[in-house]
Order: structure tokens, then C-alpha cells, then sequence
């Protein structure tokens, strides 16, 4: 069933130096029970992707259009097109979004517990000692020792790890259909990410919800994704499962991406291979394609097309998509 | 066989930890790093790996003489610099850098970027053959700057960029040795290959010694030809780099390598992991015998109670009462 399904999302933020294009025309879509990972560079729009859908823009600063039809518990919703109040019913309940930093999203001043059962009242009109109950069973399940008796401690009183293991119980405590995890796990060491990636994937398989992870970690993605969206200066520019994007990216940015991370299980090579070069400027993007001041494939088409024309996402396979002028095929 | 441009010997650093109040007195100490001891050949990287809050930048401060030592030594091409005063380091300074983690932080916003990297002439009193100008555009085109660039500020340079500024600004004295601070942690996968070949090509053109401190075992990997592992102030495993990642002989090293996703969705999910429980002690109150114990699997009464000496397995330096 499909869970979300995106269509023409583009975000712009208008600037004294002009218009930030953010997000340009993006179409998507996510099934019950789906991890969809978003790769990219830093600053391609995967952040400002998902905040539009949870109505976290500044409608005052952000230029939003597009349409984002999602199966709520009452139905289907248009996240884009609804009302910003009455989206509220739904964040939190339906839709739930964990950030890197968890910090910036606890509050120092409250315990712990009383975050998680505030997050459970809001949407329940139950008494809070069940809320409480239901606070202290999911910091179990997250693996916090003892919930009963942390419950009333601060978020300044747990490690890094343990405020990333409290977002996700509070995340998950209405049941959500759909977890969106903002690099959850980029501010942590390995071994702790390593604790937390399991842990999501276990709590995925037992309440059933759909995943959006936004990473750059190309080895996080290859563990944890179904499918795989590859954004570059605000664009779709390869979408695919997992198996087959790592095996046959179709797009020069996600072969170049592939091929300049640093490998434990490769034999060593005295030079990585770099894509030269650095992402356009998102308020000026290239007429062409936006990778094209990059790209090493640029010979290959010819009549420098690249440079001057913004090539489709074509279909390259089974639900596997890429925007580059080489091997094209028909419109995705 | 020649003498190590850097020979570090028990070396610690602690931290004074205050407690609050008006009669503020020392309540203990945050032993970030707890008498490490390693070699540095001329031309060699030595690759600095561990968690966050282990003490790697502790190290590398304190070896730079940025950290007053609280122990140890510290020889620098043979010459005792552990009690040396600031005035005393000052000639050595041209010969010992650092390049940061952070590109932004450490540029002063208001600065060109041709004055940024002319200060380190300025503050030595040196000046180079065909003038200051002309050494900095030399330095900005070595390491892939466009040298007409010299006027302009750090904002308008993107993250890579800001770190190639870092870079030149550490080699204009021509320094033997540099203390590499996370220096591509900051920047996105595409930008670090680019630097990290930059760091390799400079290494070799110019036969600096490197301490590459990071946290990401796959870069580490590249650029080392050894590599040093730390947990909680202390190195747990210290072996050439190739030996390292084939045969960790310390399980805090195997939980580490384990912990690392590989870029291939097949290889990926056949993977076998160990996932260690808990969290990284706090470095004020180390625990007692061997700082791992409280996470390790293969834990025993013993290593609650006896620090474990340094043992040689092979190449590899191992810390550990039950190595494999
Ligand atoms: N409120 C805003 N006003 C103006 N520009 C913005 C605003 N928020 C984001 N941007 C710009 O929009 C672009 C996309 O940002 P976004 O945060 O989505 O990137 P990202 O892909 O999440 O990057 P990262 O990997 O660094 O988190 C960037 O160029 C960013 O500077
Ligand atoms: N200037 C300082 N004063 C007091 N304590 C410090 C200082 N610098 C570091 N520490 C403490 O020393 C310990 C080691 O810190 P250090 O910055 O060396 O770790 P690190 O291994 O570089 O970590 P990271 O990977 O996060 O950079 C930490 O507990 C830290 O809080
Ligand atoms: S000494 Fe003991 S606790 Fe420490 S790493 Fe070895 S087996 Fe584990
Ligand atoms: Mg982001
Ligand atoms: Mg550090």
C-alpha cells in the first residue's frame, strides 16, 4: 500500500540574493512498512524535503507548491495542502521525525518522562498514569536500564546515546505510520550507532511503520534501506532498491559517490578517486544538468547537451530511475 | 636505524575538574589522556583512531606543546621539549603544525584569505625569497586554490575549499610535522577524497610526518602506514595498518572494526556485527583494572582488578589480558 506519495514538491526560500531553490520538482513516494533512505550532498535539499511535509516550514519564508497525499488515521490528507493547525492532529500521531541533534529537540528543563507522556497525551485522552505506563515501556524497549526510576531524570543527565534512544521512544509512543529520521545517528560514535540501527530496525518490524532516513553514510544506507533516493542541488537524480543502485548506479554523481568512498573491505589503492569540484550554487543552478560542471562522463553526450538542457529521470530498470542524458530510456 | 622525528613516553593530560561555588577547589581529574607512549618515523603517518572523548585531540595539543603535560615525555627529532616554555617552542613552531577539524571556525571571518596564510611568515619575522605574495599564491596553486583568489574572504569558499586554506596556511613554514585534526570529518564524502589525496600527494612532495587523528576507520586506513588505537585515555592496540584491520588482537579494536557499515548492501547484511553494550565510562573515574572492562564480552575478574601491561603480538603493540 502506498503510504505517502509526493508529487512536484518544490521548496524556495527568497533571499536579498535571490531565490534559494531548495527543492525543485521533486516526485516520490513511500509504502507501509518501507525504509527509503535520501542520500546527498550537504545542502542538496534532503533536510527542507521532509520539514515541508511536516508542516515545519515558515510559510512566511518558504515558498512551498507541490501536493503530498498521505493515508492517515482519518483517511487521506493532503500534508501540503491541509491546514498548518490541523496538521498538527497528525504530527506526532501519524507522522513522526527524529533529528540529528537530539538536544535541540528535548527540552533541558523537563524530565524525561514527562516529555514522552506530554507526547502521548496530546493525541490520547487517556488518564496520565497510563501515559506513564506507556512512557516507561517503550524507554524499555529502547534499552534505557531501569525506566521505571530514569524516567524523572533530565536530559542533561544521559549520554549522548541515551538522548538519541529517548527521541526515538518519544517518536514512536503514538505509533506512527511513518518515522522520518533525519541523520539519526551522525552525532554518534559507531559502536552506538551500530546499537541504534538495530534498535530502529527492530522497532520498525514490530510496529510495522515506513521509514524515511536521510543520511550521507553510503554504509548505513547499504544495511538499512529498501529503496534509495540520491539527491544533488535539490533534484531526484537516481532512484532505485538498494541491491541495484549499489550495483548499477546509472548516474555519474552516484557512481562517483560510490567510487570516492574510502573502503575496509577493499584492497587498499594509493588514490581514492574524488568527483573535483564543488555543488553549484543553489540560487543560480546550471541550465543543464546540475552536475555537469562536475562530471567526468560529460564527453560522452554529444553537442554538450549536458550544458545546456536539464535531462529527465528515465527508467534504467525495475523501478529504477536516473537523470542523465547517458543510456537514457523512456520517461520515468 | 634513525632517530623518530616524535617520540612520545607515558604521556598524559589532565584536565582539573572545579567543583561549583564561591571556595572553588579541584574535586578531581578528567584524565583525558592516561600515559600513551609512541614512535613518529620522518615521512610516516600514524593514525590516530577511537570514540568521541577518548582524548585524541588531547594528544595531539599536548604533543604540540598547546597542553602544558602532565606527564611524560615528549622529544621532538631527539630534543627533550616536555618542560619547554612558549619562548622556547617558538623556533620550533615553523617545524610543528596543526590543521583543524572545523573549516569555519578556525578562519577569522574578516581576514583575506593571502593575509590568513602571510601570518604564519609574520609571526616567525620570516620572509620568503620572492616576497610574501608570491609564497602564498605558490602555496594556494600547490594545494588547488586559484592563486587570484588572494583577496578574498573565508565565506566565500565552501567547506573543501576552506580546508585547502587550512592546509597552505600549515605549510607555509614548511613544517616536518603536522598533527592532522579530523580534517575531513566536516566535509561531504565527494570533497574528503579530494583532500585526503591532497594530504597523501603533500606528504610524499615534501616528506612531512603525520599524526591523522579521526574517527572514521576507513580514512584512517588510506592515509596511515600505522595505526594507533585509544579508548578512554589510553591506546589499546597500536599495529602496522594493514595488520591492524586483518588481525585486531584487542576486542575493543574488533567491536569497532565491527561496528563499521560497509558500502554494499550484500556484503552488508551477511556482516557479522558485535554490538557492545553500554556507554564510554566517564574519563573522570575510570574504572579500575583495564578502562575497557565494563563493555567488554570477554571480561574477567582479572581485568576488574589488574591494568594490563603492553604486550608484542607479531607487529602489533596489544593491551589486553585476553588478546586473540
Ligand atoms: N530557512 C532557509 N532560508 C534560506 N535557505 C535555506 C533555509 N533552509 C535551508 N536553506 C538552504 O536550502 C538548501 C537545502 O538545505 P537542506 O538543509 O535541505 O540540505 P541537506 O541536504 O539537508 O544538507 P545537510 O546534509 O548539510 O543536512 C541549502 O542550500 C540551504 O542553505
Ligand atoms: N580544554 C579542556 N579542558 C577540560 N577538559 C577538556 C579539555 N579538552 C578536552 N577535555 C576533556 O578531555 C576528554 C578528551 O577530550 P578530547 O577532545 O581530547 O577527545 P577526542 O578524542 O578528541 O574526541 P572527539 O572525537 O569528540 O573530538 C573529554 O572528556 C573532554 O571533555
Ligand atoms: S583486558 Fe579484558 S576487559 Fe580489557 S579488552 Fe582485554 S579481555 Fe576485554
Ligand atoms: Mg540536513
Ligand atoms: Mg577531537
Amino acid at each position: 500500500m502506498t503510504l505517502l506519495e509526493v508529487k512536484n514538491l518544490s521548496v524556495g526560500f527568497p533571499t536579498p540574493d535571490g531565490v534559494v531553490h531548495a527543492v525543485n520538482d521533486i516526485s516520490f513516494s513511500i509504502d507501509a512498512g518501507e525504509t527509503l533512505a535520501i542520500v546527498g550532498e550537504s545542502g542538496s535539499g534532503k533536510t527542507v524535503t521532509n520539514l515541508a511535509l511536516m508542516g515545519l516550514l515558515n510559510s512566511n519564508t518558504a515558498q512551498i507548491s507541490g501536493t503530498a497525499r498521505f493515508q492517515s488515521h482519518t483517511g487521506e490528507i493532503d500534508l501540503l495542502g491541509i491546514d498548518p493547525n490541523e496538521l498538527q492532529k497528525y504530527r506526532g500521531q501519524d507522522i513522526s521525525m527524529i533529528f540529528q541533534d537530539p538536544m535541540s529537540s528535548l527540552h533541558p528543563y523537563f524530565s524525561i518522562g514527562d516529555q514522552i507522556i506530554e507526547a502521548h497525551q496530546v493525541h490520547n485522552k487517556v488518564d496520565p498514569e497510563v501515559s506513564k505506563e506507556r512512557a516507561i515501556e517503550l524507554l524499555g524497549l529502547v534499552g534505557i536500564p531501569d525506566p521505571a526510576s530514569r524516567i524523572t531524570s533530565f536530559p542533561h543527565q544521559f549520554s549522548g546515546g541515551m538522548r538519541q534512544r529517548v527521541m526515538i521512544a518519544m517518536a514512536l509512543v503514538n505509533n506512527p505510520s511513518l518515522l522520518i529520521a533525519d541523520e539519526p545517528t551522525t552525532a554518534l560514535d559507531v559502536t552506538v550507532q551500530a546499537q541504534i540501527l538495530s534498535l530502529l530496525k527492530d522497532l520498525q518490524r514490530e510496529f510495522k511503520m515506513a521509514i524515511i532516513l536521510i543520511t550521507h553514510d553510503l554504509g548505513v544506507v547499504a544495511g538499512a534501506a529498501d529503496r534509495v533516493n540520491v539527491m544533488y542541488a535539490g533534484r531526484i537524480v537516481e532512484s532505485a532498491n538498494v541491491f541495484d543502485l549499489y550495483a548499477k548506479p546509472a548516474m555519474p554523481y552516484t557512481q562517483g559517490l560510490l567510487d570516492s568512498v574510502p573502503r575496509l573491505d577493499r584492497p587498499h589503492t594509493n588514490r581514492l578517486s574524488a568527483i573535483p569540484g564543488q555543488p553549484p550554487s543553489m540560487i543560480s543552478l546550471p541550465d543543464g544538468c546540475s552536475f555537469a560542471p562536475r562530471c567526468s562522463r560529460i564527453s560522452e553526450v554529444a553537442g554538450s547537451k549536458c550544458l545546456t538542457a536539464l535531462p529527465e529521470l528515465t527508467l534504467r530498470g525495475d523501478h529504477h530511475s536516473a537523470r542523465c542524458f547517458i543510456g537514457e530510456g523512456v520517461r520515468a | 636505524m634513525a632517530t623518530p622525528i616524535l617520540e612520545v613516553t607515558n604521556l598524559a593530560k589532565f584536565f582539573p575538574i572545579q567543583s561549583q561555588g564561591i571556595f572553588s577547589r579541584v574535586k578531581g581529574d578528567n584524565k583525558a589522556v592516561n600515559g600513551i607512549s609512541f614512535t613518529l618515523n620522518a615521512g610516516e603517518t600514524l593514525g590516530l583512531v577511537g570514540e568521541s572523548g577518548c582524548g585524541k585531540s588531547t594528544a595531539g595539543r599536548t604533543i604540540l606543546k598547546l597542553y602544558e603535560p602532565t606527564s611524560g615525555t615528549i622529544k621532538f627529532e631527539g630534543e627533550d621539549i616536555t618542560s619547554y616554555s612558549a619562548s622556547k617552542m617558538k623556533p620550533l613552531r615553523t617545524k610543528m603544525q596543526m590543521i583543524f577539524q572545523d573549516p569555519y571556525s578556525s578562519l577569522n571571518p574578516r581576514h583575506t584569505i593571502g593575509s590568513i596564510i602571510a601570518a604564519s611568515y609574520e609571526i616567525q619575522k620570516i620572509t620568503p625569497e620572492n616576497g610574501v605574495k608570491r609564497a602564498v599564491q605558490d602555496l594556494m596553486e600547490r594545494v588547488g586554490l586559484n592563486p587570484e583568489h588572494y583577496n578574498r574572504y573565508p565565506h566565500e569558499f565552501s567547506g573543501g575549499q576552506r580546508q585547502r586554506i587550512g592546509i597552505a596556511r600549515a605549510l607555509a613554514l614548511k613544517p616536518k610535522f603536522i598533527v592532522c585534526d579530523e580534517p575531513v570529518s566536516a566535509l561531504d564524502v565527494s570533497i574528503q577524497a579530494q583532500v585526503i589525496n591532497l594530504l597523501d600527494d603533500l606528504r610524499d612532495d615534501f616528506g612531512l610526518s603525520y599524526l591523522f587523528i579521526a574517527h572514521d576507520l576507513s580514512v584512517v586506513q588510506h592515509i596511515s602506514q600505522r595505526v594507533a588505537v585509544m579508548y578512554l585515555g589510553k591506546i589499546m592496540e597500536l599495529a602496522p595498518t594493514e595488520e591492524l584491520y586483518k588481525n585486531p588482537h584487542h576486542p575493543y579494536t574488533k567491536a569497532l572494526l565491527s561496528a563499521i557499515p560497509i558500502p554494499d548492501p550484500i556484503l552488508e547484511r551477511k556482516r557479522e556485527q558485535i554490538i557492545l553494550s553500554g556507554d564510554i565510562p566517564n574519563p573522570v573515574n575510570p574504572p579500575t583494572g583495564c578502562v575497557f572492562n565494563t563493555r567488554c564480552w570477554k571480561a574477567q575478574e582479572k581485568c576488574r582488578t589488574t591494568e594490563p601491561v603492553i604486550m608484542q603480538i607479531g607487529a602489533s603493540q596489544v593491551a589486553c589480558h585476553f588478546p586473540d
